[in-house]
C-alpha cells in the first residue's frame, strides 16, 4: 500500500466514458429541481406573507374568492395523472411493450390537458369577477404562485408530447427512455407542488 | 394606421432621443458629453474588434475554434476574456466616480442621474459579469484537469450557460449606446426602481441582465456539481480533490440554491413593472421588505460564490509557492463547507435598520459574527502552509500576501459592522462601501489575478511577464489602500454611500487622497494590458514545454501545455492527494500507459452562440417592448434548445488511440530531452516547464 500512496498516479484504469451517461443526466435533472424547489418555496412565502390585511389592502381575500369545488377537481386530475405516469413508468421499465406504455402516457397527458383546463376556467372566473393581480399585493402573490404551477404543467405537457412522438417514432429506445425517467421526475415534482398549493392556497385560505 | 403607430409596433419605446452617442451634439455640456464620449467607445470598440477579424480572415476560425466550441479551455478563455472587458468598464467607472467625489464639495462635473448610473452599472458589472464569470472561467478551465476528466459532464450545457451570461453583459453594454441605466444600484431596490419611480427603461435593462445571467450561473452550478461528483477519475475520493475544487463544488452547490432567488426577486419585480402587479410597489399592498429578503437570500451567499474559489486558488498559490503539502487539508474542506451553509443564515445584516426587533437583529448579528470562525481558520492554515516553506516570492505570492492582511481588515471592519448597534450608526455609509471593497479587491479580485497568472501557461504554453506582473501587483495593492482605507474615515464621520456632493470641507481632503488612488488602480489595469502585450511578444523567452512550470502539486500540471482538447491521454487512476507531486517525488512523474484508447469527445455546437445572440435581442425586445422581437427570439431559443434535446449531439468526434500515442509519446520524449530547472530559475528563461526534483514536504 505504501508504495503504491507514493507513486501519486497511474495508467492502470480502465474508466468509461460516455457523453450522454443517462445517469449524470439524472443527476443534473435532480439538481435542477432543487433550484426550481427553491422558486417556489419563494412564491409560497411571499404569499404567506400576503394573507395579512395590510396586503389585502381592502380587496377581496381569499374567503370571497376562491372555491374548493374546481380546486378539488383539479387535485384529482392531477394526482390520477401521476398515478397514471407511475403505470407508464412501470410499463416502460418492465419491457411490456411500447403500445401500453404510450396508452398509460397518453392517459396522463390528457389528465393533464384537463388539469390545465380546469385551472384555465378558474383563473378566467377570478378576471371576470375582478380579483385581478392589478388589485391588491394579496392577488398579485396568489396570481404568481398558482399560475407558476401552471406554467410547469404546461412545459411537462409540451415535453410529453415530444416524448410520444419520439417513442411513436423510434420506439422505446435508451435516449427515450432517459427522457421518460426525467419527465416523470419532473411530473411527480409538479405533483407535490400542487398538493402544497392546494393544502396552503385553497385548504388553508377558505378554512 | 399612423405613421407613429407603425413606429411604435415595429421600435417599441425606441426615439432618437434614446440615442445616447448624439447628444454631445445637440445638447453638449461636460455630463452629456462624457456620456456621449462614453457610447463612441463601445461603438469604435465594436468597429475595430470587428475590423481586426476581417482584416486577419479570423473570422472563421473564431467561429470554428471558439465559438462554437465545448471544450471546457476554450469556454474558460471566453469566459475570463469577457471579464477583462467588464473589467476595464468597471475599474473606469469606479474611477470617474472617485473624480466626481474629489470634485465632490464644489458639486463635481456629473449630473446626479448619470452618477447614479454608474454605481448601479458598476457595482452590478463588478459582482456579475466582472467576478462571476471570472471564476466560472477558471472552475472551467481547472476542475476537470485537476479531477482528471475529460470535460465536463454537460459541455453543451456549459456553452449555453456563456451564452446567457454573454447576452446579460452585451445588454449592460448597449445600454451605454441605447438609452439609460437603472439608478437603483446594483440591489435595485423597489419601489424605488417601479414603474412609479422610473418608468422609462433603466430599471428593465438591470432586470433582463441579471435574470438572464442568473439563469446561466444556475446551469453553470448544475454542471460543476454533477462534473465533480461523476467524473473524478478513479481513485480520487473527495478527500483527495485538490483544494480548489473542493472550493468550486461549494461554490457550485451555492449557485443552485443561491440564484434561484435573485431570480425570482427580479421576476416579481418584473411583473410589477411590466403587468402592473404589487408585490412591491408602495400602495395597494405592496412590501418592499419581500424584496429585501429575498434578494439578500441571494445577495449574501452570492459574495461567498465569489471568494471561495479565490481562497481556492490562495490554498494552490500557497502550496505550490513554498513547496509544501498545503497545511490543515481536512480543516479547510469543513471550514469551506461551514462558510457555504453560513451564509444562507445571515442575510438579514443588510438590513439592520429596516425595524425588526433588537432580538432578531441579535441573532443575525451573532451568526453573522460566526463566519470569522471559519475563515479565521483558513487564514491560519495559509500561515501555517507558509511556515517554513522556502517561499519563492512570485506575482501569485504577491497577491497572496497581500490578501492575508488585507483581508483580515476587512474582516474585522465586518465584525464591526455584524454588530446592530454599530451598524445603526455607519450604516449606508462610505464606511460600508470601504468594507465590501476591502473584501472584494484583496480578496475576490486579487485571488482571480492571481490564479490568472498561475494558470495561464497551462493554456496557453507560456509564462506572463514576471516584472509587469510585480508592477501590476504593486499599483493594485498601493491603490487599493489609498483608494479605499481613506473612505473608512468619511464613512465614520458620516458622509453616506451613493452620493455624488457633500458641503463638509473636512470631507475633501480624504476624497483627494482616494484620488490619487483610483490614479494608481488605472495604472495597475494599464500594467496588466501592458504585461498579457508584453508576455505575448516575448513568448519565447517563457515556453512551458513541459506543462510543470511552478513545480506543481495537482494533476492539471502533468499535462502537456498548452493541453490538448482530451486533456489526458489516458484517464489516470489517483492514489493519493497531491498526487502528482507524490508520483514526482516517487521519480514517477511521467509514466508511460501500456496501451492507449480512442478518446469519445463532444463535437461543435451553435447552441450556445445561438443563447448568447438571441438572448440579447429577447432582452432588448421586452426592453423597449418590442414585443415581435421578444417573441421571436423566444421561439428561436425555445426551438433550438428543444431541437438540440432532441436530436442529441449529432457530431461527436473520435480520436484514433494511434494519434493519441503518437502525440503522447512525442511530449514523453520532448520532456526528457528539457534540462530540468531548480527553482531559483524559476522565473528565469532557464524554466522549460520540467521542475528539477527538490525538497518536498511529503510527510504523510
Ligand atoms: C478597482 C477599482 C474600484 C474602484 C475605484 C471602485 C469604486 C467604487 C465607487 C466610487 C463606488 C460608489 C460608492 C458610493 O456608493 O458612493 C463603488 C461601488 C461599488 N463597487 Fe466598486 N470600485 C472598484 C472595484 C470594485 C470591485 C472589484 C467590485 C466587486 C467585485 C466592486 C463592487 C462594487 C459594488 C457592489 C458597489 C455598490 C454599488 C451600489 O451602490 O449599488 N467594486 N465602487
Ligand atoms: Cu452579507
Amino acid at each position: 500500500m505504501s508504495d503504491i500512496a507514493q507513486t501519486g498516479f497511474s495508467f492502470d484504469a480502465t474508466p468509461t466514458m460516455h457523453n450522454d451517461d443517462p445517469g449524470k443526466a439524472i443527476s443534473g435533472f435532480w439538481l435542477f429541481m432543487m433550484s426550481d424547489l427553491i422558486i417556489f418555496s419563494l412564491f409560497f412565502a411571499t404569499y404567506a406573507t400576503m394573507l395579512t390585511p395590510m396586503s389585502i389592502a381592502g380587496g377581496p381575500g381569499p374567503k370571497d374568492i376562491l372555491e374548493l369545488r374546481s380546486a378539488a377537481f383539479e387535485t384529482g386530475a392531477l394526482l390520477t395523472s401521476t398515478f397514471t405516469f407511475g403505470l407508464a413508468s412501470l410499463a416502460i421499465a418492465h419491457g411490456r411493450g411500447r403500445a401500453q406504455a404510450m396508452g398509460w402516457l397518453l392517459v396522463t397527458l390528457a389528465l393533464g390537458l384537463v388539469f390545465l383546463g380546469l385551472e384555465g376556467r378558474e383563473f378566467a372566473r377570478l378576471l371576470d369577477i375582478g380579483a385581478v393581480p392589478q388589485r391588491s399585493g394579496y392577488l398579485s402573490a396568489l396570481w404568481g404562485l398558482v399560475p407558476l404551477h401552471g406554467l410547469h404543467v404546461t412545459a411537462g405537457v409540451i415535453w410529453l408530447t415530444i416524448l410520444l412522438v419520439q417513442m411513436g417514432t423510434q420506439g422505446v429506445t435508451g435516449r427515450v427512455r432517459a427522457g421518460a425517467a426525467r419527465l416523470a421526475l419532473f411530473w411527480h415534482f409538479l405533483d407535490l407542488i400542487w398538493i402544497g398549493i392546494f393544502s396552503v392556497v385553497y385548504l388553508g385560505g377558505l378554512a | 394606421m399612423t405613421s407613429q403607430e407603425l413606429w411604435s409596433l415595429a421600435l417599441g419605446r425606441l426615439d432618437v432621443d434614446a440615442l445616447d452617442f448624439l447628444k454631445a451634439f445637440y445638447a453638449p455640456s461636460e455630463n452629456d458629453d462624457i456620456l456621449s464620449g462614453a457610447a463612441w467607445v463601445v461603438i469604435l470598440g465594436a468597429v475595430t474588434v470587428v475590423a481586426l477579424l476581417t482584416i486577419f480572415r479570423a473570422w472563421r476560425p473564431l467561429f470554428r475554434d471558439w465559438l462554437t466550441s465545448v471544450d471546457h479551455k476554450k469556454i474558460g478563455v471566453m469566459y475570463i476574456v469577457l471579464a477583462m472587458v467588464m473589467l476595464v468598464r468597471g475599474v473606469l467607472e469606479g474611477v470617474v466616480m472617485r473624480a466626481q467625489q474629489a470634485d465632490g464639495l464644489t458639486g463635481g462635473f456629473l449630473s446626479a442621474n448619470h452618477f447614479g448610473q454608474l454605481f448601479s452599472t458598476h457595482g452590478t458589472i463588478m459582482v456579475l459579469f466582472m467576478a462571476m464569470p471570472f471564476l466560472t472561467g477558471l472552475i472551467n478551465i481547472v476542475v476537470p484537469l485537476q479531477i482528471g476528466a475529460r470535460d465536463v459532464s454537460f459541455p453543451m450545457l456549459n456553452s449555453v450557460s456563456l451564452g446567457f451570461t454573454t447576452a446579460g453583459a452585451a445588454l449592460i453594454m448597449i445600454s451605454l449606446v441605447i438609452g439609460e441605466f437603472s439608478t437603483g444600484g446594483w440591489t435595485a431596490y423597489p419601489p424605488y426602481t417601479g414603474r412609479v419611480f422610473q418608468p422609462g427603461v433603466g430599471p428593465d435593462y438591470w432586470l433582463w441582465a441579471v435574470i438572464l445571467s442568473g439563469v446561466g450561473s444556475t446551469l453553470t452550478g448544475i454542471n460543476f456539481v454533477v462534473t465533480i461528483y461523476k467524473e473524478r477519475a478513479p481513485g480520487m475520493g473527495f478527500m483527495q480533490m485538490p483544494m480548489f475544487t473542493w472550493t468550486a463544488l461549494c461554490t457550485a452547490i451555492m449557485m443552485i440554491f443561491a440564484m434561484p432567488a435573485v431570480t425570482v426577486s427580479s421576476a416579481m419585480l418584473v411583473l410589477d413593472r411590466y403587468l402592473g402587479f404589487h408585490f412591491f410597489t408602495n400602495d395597494l399592498g405592496g412590501n418592499m421588505m419581500n424584496y429585501a429578503n429575498i434578494f439578500w437570500l441571494f445577495g449574501h451567499p452570492e459574495v461567498y460564490i465569489l471568494v471561495l474559489p479565490a481562497f481556492g486558488v490562495y490554498s494552490e498559490v500557497a502550496s505550490t509557492f513554498s513547496g509544501k503539502r498545503l497545511y490543515g487539508y481536512g480543516s479547510l474542506v469543513a471550514a469551506t463547507m461551514v462558510i457555504a451553509l453560513l451564509s444562507f443564515t445571515v442575510w438579514l445584516h443588510h438590513f439592520f435598520t429596516m425595524g425588526q426587533s433588537a432580538d432578531v437583529n441579535a441573532a443575525f448579528g451573532i451568526a453573522t459574527m460566526l463566519i470569522g470562525v471559519p475563515t479565521g481558520v483558513k487564514i491560519y492554515d495559509w500561515m501555517a502552509t507558509l511556515f517554513r516553506g522556502r517561499i519563492r516570492f512570485t506575482v501569485p505570492v504577491i497577491y497572496l500576501l497581500a490578501f492575508m492582511m488585507l483581508f483580515v481588515l476587512g474582516g474585522l471592519t465586518g465584525i464591526l459592522l455584524a454588530n446592530p448597534a454599530v451598524d445603526f450608526q455607519v450604516h449606508n455609509t462610505l464606511f460600508l462601501v470601504a468594507h465590501f471593497h476591502n473584501m472584494l479587491i484583496p480578496g475576490v479580485l486579487f485571488g482571480l489575478f492571481a490564479g490568472y497568472t498561475y494558470w495561464f501557461p497551462k493554456i496557453f504554453g507560456f509564462r506572463l511577464n514576471e516584472v509587469w506582473g510585480r508592477i501590476a501587483a504593486f499599483n493594485w495593492i498601493a491603490g487599493f489602500m489609498l483608494a479605499f482605507f481613506p473612505l473608512y474615515v468619511v464613512g465614520a464621520m458620516g458622509m453616506t454611500r451613493r452620493t455624488m456632493a457633500y458641503a463638509e470641507p473636512a470631507f475633501q481632503i480624504w476624497f483627494h487622497i482616494a484620488g490619487v488612488g483610483a490614479a494608481l488602480l488605472t495604472a495597475g489595469l494599464a500594467s496588466l494590458c501592458v504585461q498579457l502585450w508584453v508576455s505575448i511578444r516575448n513568448r519565447e523567452q517563457t515556453r512551458d514545454i513541459g506543462g510543470d512550470p511552478w513545480d506543481g502539486r495537482t494533476l492539471e500540471w502533468a499535462t502537456p501545455s498548452p493541453v490538448p482538447e482530451y486533456n489526458f491521454a489516458v484517464i489516470p487512476r489517483v492514489h493519493s492527494r497531491e498526487a502528482f507531486a507524490s508520483a514526482k517525488a516517487a521519480g514517477a512523474g511521467y509514466p508511460e500507459p501500456a496501451s492507449y484508447a480512442d478518446i469519445d469527445l463532444p463535437g461543435p455546437t451553435w447552441t450556445g452562440l445561438v443563447m448568447a445572440i438571441f438572448g440579447t435581442t429577447l432582452g432588448f425586445g421586452l426592453i423597449w417592448y418590442m414585443w415581435w422581437l421578444a417573441a421571436l427570439s423566444f421561439a428561436v431559443i425555445a426551438v433550438t434548445l428543444i431541437g438540440r434535446a432532441i436530436r442529441g449531439d449529432r457530431h461527436p468526434r473520435v480520436i484514433p488511440a494511434a494519434e493519441v500515442a503518437a502525440e503522447h509519446r512525442a511530449w514523453l520524449a520532448r520532456i526528457r530531452a528539457l534540462p530540468a530547472a531548480p527553482r531559483t530559475q524559476e522565473r528565469s528563461p532557464a524554466n522549460r516547464g520540467m521542475a528539477a526534483p527538490e525538497y518536498r514536504d511529503l510527510r504523510p
